[in-house]
Parts: structure tokens; C-alpha cells; sequence
């Protein structure tokens, strides 16, 4: 099998905010940059089936510089090569314009799985995984929770509202992982040390033969205007030193007369 | 030319989701603003009977895609028909509610449709004859305003974060015809599994009652859980209580879990991590229950009791099955 993983460098979730001078982006000086976390399943699942399969695991990701680390860290769990692209014209990309990268990218070879997190913490956004599977117009199958590949064919199970979704679907596919495929593993001392001998190939905007203005800032649909601190939601009424009942009795008062909600 | 709106209103099992009715009201807002027209779009086998339900929220049509192969969600067969709609209606903006289904399709569709697309969106508002989203990004630490760009643009509307408004219209009926070659679905859907008893969703649920860590164990999520049923609500969980093996995954709420945005949540025994703050902290009202008084969570509570959670949530429950005569 030939299995290709999209991933993405992200702030740590823990990461204090804060907004630049320009008010749309955040500072990245001090912010601690990982794989983003549903990206992990997705890899963790591709490592597993050609560890039972047979084939090769390529890692991609759209980035600057700094995201070859992310390349780094894919391939120090086990993934044999990273594509890494990298251009001055993909700075600024939105869903649209990574995905348009990432397709160019991924149609030069015929990958049997196409794995994605279900989405990238930071934007949160979802889109990339079934954008890219649209645009190379294969079927795909997103926030998947467990994953079997036999003989061409692929069955997923889909978190939906208050049930799970089965799916089938015919090789070459798309899947983007959610927490519960899988428990990613750590990258082994070992891991890192021949991640390190792992090719990271580069390739631009040329290579891909893609048009400037589609991609980028310049191709850009969706825009961000503005950043802000979320409003502050007030100082909030905290019961203390009360009898317990008297606390319950007081806090339905308050949700039903002030609050209004009950 | 008018910027018309196009909401894609979901359904399964012959229920129009409520999310969708809340997108459709504030499709109609926007709309309004636009001095533009709101379409509705049912997809399904047999969906035509549910476009009377709609009719209190402010469309000024219902555009109708009925086909065998449309029965159950489908990623493949409905883009073909949302992009289809949004193409032949000429409209300007669709959306969808941030659902399960609201953002796979939204996705596929703004690919093919080359749109932009804002997801999980809190506000709208127009200005000057163009429309701007708002939406919480960096777990809940930020929140971006955003233009969408060119015609036409997506965007899907986060669950209970929009207000039902009523608008009664008598919207027109359209049939969308439809070429869908069975061939050209390959992924296909062929069961669903519920999970557990009949439940409200923790994702749709107006009023969510959430335990964490503190419960020390599956037997205690009775207490959290009786609270809920007592409020009409849904139990959630945090991550901690997850992982520990106490509630299943599908109860889990925050960045990995759920993003809820109920009426009120309620925190029993959790702390306010970051990545559970991802997952509530649009809720309307929140409360707190957490015998630390420092407690992160108390900063984001509207209203809080510091104290033994054991102590006091039997309390509340009898408290609140008293005020509702139960
Ligand atoms: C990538 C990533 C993703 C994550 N995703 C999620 C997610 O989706 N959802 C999520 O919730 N977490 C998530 N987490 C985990 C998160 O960081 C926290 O570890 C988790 O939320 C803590 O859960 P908790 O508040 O229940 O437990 P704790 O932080 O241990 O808090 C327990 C609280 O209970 C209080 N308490 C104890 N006993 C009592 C009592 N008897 N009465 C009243 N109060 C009591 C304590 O004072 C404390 O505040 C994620 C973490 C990472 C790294």
C-alpha cells in the first residue's frame, strides 16, 4: 500500500494568545509549534496498516522553514519520506488554497489512502481532508473512529450525533482520523535518530505548476480581518460558605429569575 | 444583483434537525439584511412533507432534491446536489449547520464549488451590503472576523448559537432535478449505530450537565446524570473522565470531544483546562460546581458554588425537580 499523511504545524494548545500589532495573526516568537493532535491519529493509523500491509507511509505538509520539524517528527515515528512544500506564494493559504497545494502534490503519485486529522487545532476548521478528496475526486470519509483496509476496500466508522456512521468505499479514498482510531505512539530515540538519514523532499510552486494567484494570500477566500481576545464574560456570582442546600436552592433562584434559563 | 442565501436544512429519519431551523432563522436575518431572497434546500428520499415545517422560519422558497440514493447521507451524492442548488439559484452564500453532516458536506462542496468557507461560525452581521462572520479559533482564545470573498461562499453556523426566530412565510416548492449516477457515489453508507439508550445529544442539547475527574468512577455519573434528566438536558464528560474509562467517548466535550453551546452548562468537578474550554465556552450560561475555590473554570462561570460536588448536586436535583412540580 501506498499510504500518504497530511500534516500540520500548530500552536500547542496550551499556548498563551497573543494578537500582533497587525491584529489578524498571533505572535509566534515564544509559542511551542507541535503536530497537530488529530493529525497524530492519522498518522499513528498509517504507520499500522503498512506495518500489517507492506508498502510506504510519505508524509506531507504545507509550510514555512519551521515546519520541517513537523516532517521530522512524522517521520521519527516511523513514516519513510516527507514532502515538504514550501514556497514564498503559500504563505497566507486558506482551506482552499492548501488544499489546491496539497492535491497538486498528492496527484503525482497514485496513493491507495490519503490520511488527514479531521481537523488542524488553531483554525479548526475540518476542510482540508474532504476538500483534497474532491479535488482529486476520490471518495473520502471524515472524523473517523476506526479504520479497516482489506483487499482495496476500506470500512470506517464515523462519529455522527449520538450514533456512529458505517461507510464503505472503494480504494484509492480520503480519511480524516478523530480521537479514538488509535493511540499514537512516541517517537523512539532510535525513531529520531534515523528520522534524521529520512529525505524531506522540497517542492514549490513551480514543481506543482500551480497558478500564483491561486494560491496564497492572493487566492485567498476566506480572510481574516481581525483577531480579538474574546469579550470577557464578567465576574461571575460564586456561592461560598453556604449550607449546601441553601447553595442549590439559591443557585435555581439565580438561573431561573436572573438567568432566565430555567 | 441581489445577494441571495441558501440554507441547507438537514434531516434524518424524517426529522428536520433543529440546528437547521436556527440557521434557517438566521439565513432569513441575513437575508433581510441583504435585501435578498432565503432558500431552503431538503435533501433526501421522501423530504417534501417536511418543507411545512419550515415555512415558520422565513424561506422564501423550498427547493426540493428527492432520490433514492439520497435516503441516507452520502458525502459524494450531496455535494453534487448542494453545489447543483447553490449553482442554479445563483446564490451568494449557503449555510449549513456545523453538524456531523453540516461539515463533511460543506467541505466537499465548497471544493467543488472553488468557495470559501467559514466553519463553526458564532455571529453573522452585514455591513454595507457584505456579510462577516465571526469564529472562535486557538481553543476558544481568539475570535476571527472574516470576509468571504467571492461568489459564491459557505459558511456553517455552530449549533444553538443562533437564535430561533420565528418569520412565517409560504414559501414556494421547487423540485431540483436531479442526474445522479449511481456510479459516481462510491463511498456509501450502509448502517448506522446508535449509541446507547435513546439519549439527547450532548451537541444538541439546550440545557448540558458535564462531570469531570471528580467523579472518581462510572458508578457517579448517576449523579450527574440524574441532574441532567431532571433539567431536560444532556450529561457530558470531560476528557479526564473520558480517558478513565467512566462515560464513552461520545459523552466527551472540548477540543478532542463535543463543542457544545447550550442554553446553560453546568461544570461538576472539573478544573477549566484549555482544551474543555475549547469545547463550552460560547454556552450562554455556564456554572460551575468545584470545591476549589481557584478553580480556573470559576473565571468563565456566570454562576458558581464552591463546594463538594457529592454534597450538593443531590441537593440541586431535588431543588430542581421541586421547582418543576416532578
Ligand atoms: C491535545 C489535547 C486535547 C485535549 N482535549 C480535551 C477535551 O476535548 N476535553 C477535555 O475536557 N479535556 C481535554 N484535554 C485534557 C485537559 O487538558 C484536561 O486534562 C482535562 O480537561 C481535565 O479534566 P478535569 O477538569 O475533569 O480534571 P482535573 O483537571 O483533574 O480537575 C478536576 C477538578 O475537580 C475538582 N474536584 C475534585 N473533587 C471534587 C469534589 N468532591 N467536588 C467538587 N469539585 C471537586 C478539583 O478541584 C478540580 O478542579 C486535552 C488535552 C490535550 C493535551
Amino acid at each position: 500500500m501506498k499510504i500518504a499523511v497530511c500534516v500540520k504545524q500548530v500552536p500547542d494548545t496550551e499556548t498563551k494568545i497573543r494578537i500582533r500589532a497587525d491584529g489578524r495573526s498571533i505572535e509566534e516568537a515564544g509559542v511551542n509549534f507541535v503536530v497537530s493532535p488529530y493529525d497524530e491519529y492519522a498518522v499513528e493509523e498509517a504507520l499500522r496498516l503498512k506495518e500489517k500491509q507492506g508498502g510506504e507511509v510519505v508524509a506531507f505538509t504545507v509550510g514555512d522553514e519551521r515546519a520541517a520539524t513537523a516532517l521530522r517528527t512524522v517521520l521519527a515515528m516511523g513514516a519513510d519520506r516527507g514532502v515538504h512544500l514550501k514556497d514564498p506564494a503559500f504563505e497566507g493559504s486558506d482551506a482552499l488554497g492548501i488544499s489546491r497545494i496539497l492535491a497538486a502534490a498528492l496527484k503525482k503519485t497514485s496513493f491507495d489512502l490519503i490520511l488527514f486529522g479531521k481537523q488542524a487545532v488553531g483554525t479548526d476548521q475540518g476542510q482540508v481532508g474532504p476538500r483534497v478528496a474532491e479535488l482529486l475526486d476520490l471518495p473520502h470519509v471524515s472524523v473517523v473512529v476506526s479504520l479497516a483496509v482489506e483487499a482495496g476496500r476500506l470500512t470506517a466508522e464515523r462519529e455522527i450525533e449520538g450514533a456512529l456512521e458505517i461507510v464503505e468505499s472503494p480504494l484509492p479514498a480520503v480519511i480524516t482520523a478523530q480521537k479514538g482510531l488509535n493511540e499514537p505512539r512516541y517517537a523512539s530515540l532510535k525513531g529520531i535518530l534515523a528520522a534524521k538519514k529520512k529525505e524531506i523532499l522540497t517542492v514549490t510552486l513551480a514543481d506543482l505548476g500551480l497558478e500564483a494567484s491561486s494560491v496564497g494570500a492572493a487566492g485567498a477566500r476566506e480572510i481574516w480581518e481581525k483577531l480579538e481576545v474574546p469579550p470577557s464574560r464578567g465576574a461571575g456570582k460564586i456561592l461560598k460558605d453556604m449550607e449546601p442546600a441553601a447553595a442549590a436552592r439559591e443557585l435555581v433562584r439565580l438561573l431561573r429569575e436572573e438567568a432566565k434559563v430555567l | 444583483m441581489p445577494k441571495d442565501v441558501l440554507v441547507f436544512v438537514e434531516s434524518r429519519a424524517g426529522q428536520v434537525k433543529r440546528p437547521s431551523l436556527q440557521a434557517l432563522s438566521e439565513g432569513r436575518r441575513v437575508a433581510d439584511a441583504l435585501g435578498a431572497k432565503l432558500r431552503a434546500l431538503l435533501i433526501g428520499s421522501q423530504v417534501e412533507a417536511l418543507a411545512s415545517e419550515l415555512a415558520a422560519h422565513g424561506p422564501d422558497s423550498v427547493l426540493i432534491a428527492e432520490h433514492p440514493l439520497l435516503a441516507h447521507y452520502q458525502a459524494e451524492a450531496f455535494t453534487a446536489v448542494l453545489a447543483e442548488a447553490v449553482r442554479t439559484t445563483a446564490s451568494e452564500y449557503a449555510f449549513l449547520s456545523a453538524t456531523a453532516m453540516g461539515r463533511d458536506l460543506a467541505a466537499r462542496a465548497a471544493a467543488r464549488l472553488e468557495a470559501g468557507l467559514a466553519s463553526d461560525c458564532t455571529h453573522a452581521e452585514v455591513t454595507a451590503g457584505e456579510l462577516r462572520v465571526k469564529r472562535p479559533v486557538y481553543s476558544g482564545k481568539a475570535v476571527a472576523t472574516v470576509r468571504l470573498a467571492g461568489s459564491p461562499s459557505l459558511a456553517t453556523l455552530r449549533p444553538n448559537a443562533f437564535p430561533l426566530a420565528a418569520a412565517p412565510r409560504t414559501p414556494s416548492i421547487e423540485k431540483l432535478s436531479l442526474d445522479l449516477p449511481e456510479s459516481r457515489i462510491r463511498a456509501r453508507t450502509t448502517g448506522i449505530k446508535a449509541s446507547e439508550a435513546a439519549e439527547i445529544d450532548v451537541a444538541e442539547a439546550a440545557i448540558v450537565v458535564s462531570g469531570g475527574r471528580a467523579m472518581k468512577g462510572p458508578e457517579n455519573f448517576a449523579l450527574i446524570r440524574s441532574l441532567a434528566e431532571a433539567l431536560g438536558g444532556a450529561m457530558g464528560a470531560s476528557r479526564a473522565a473520558v480517558d478513565a474509562g467512566w462515560v464513552g467517548h461520545q459523552y466527551q466535550v472540548g477540543q478532542t470531544g463535543k463543542v457544545v453551546s447550550p442554553m446553560l452548562y453546568i461544570a461538576c468537578g472539573i478544573s477549566g483546562a484549555i482544551q474543555h474550554l475549547a469545547g463550552m465556552s460560547t454556552s450562554k450560561v455556564i456554572v460551575a460546581i468545584n470545591k476549589d475555590a481557584e478553580a480556573p473554570i470559576f473565571k468563565l462561570a456566570d454562576y458558581g458554588i464552591v463546594g463538594d460536588l457529592y454534597e450538593i448536586l443531590p441537593k440541586l436535583t431535588e431543588e430542581v425537580r421541586r421547582m418543576k412540580g416532578q
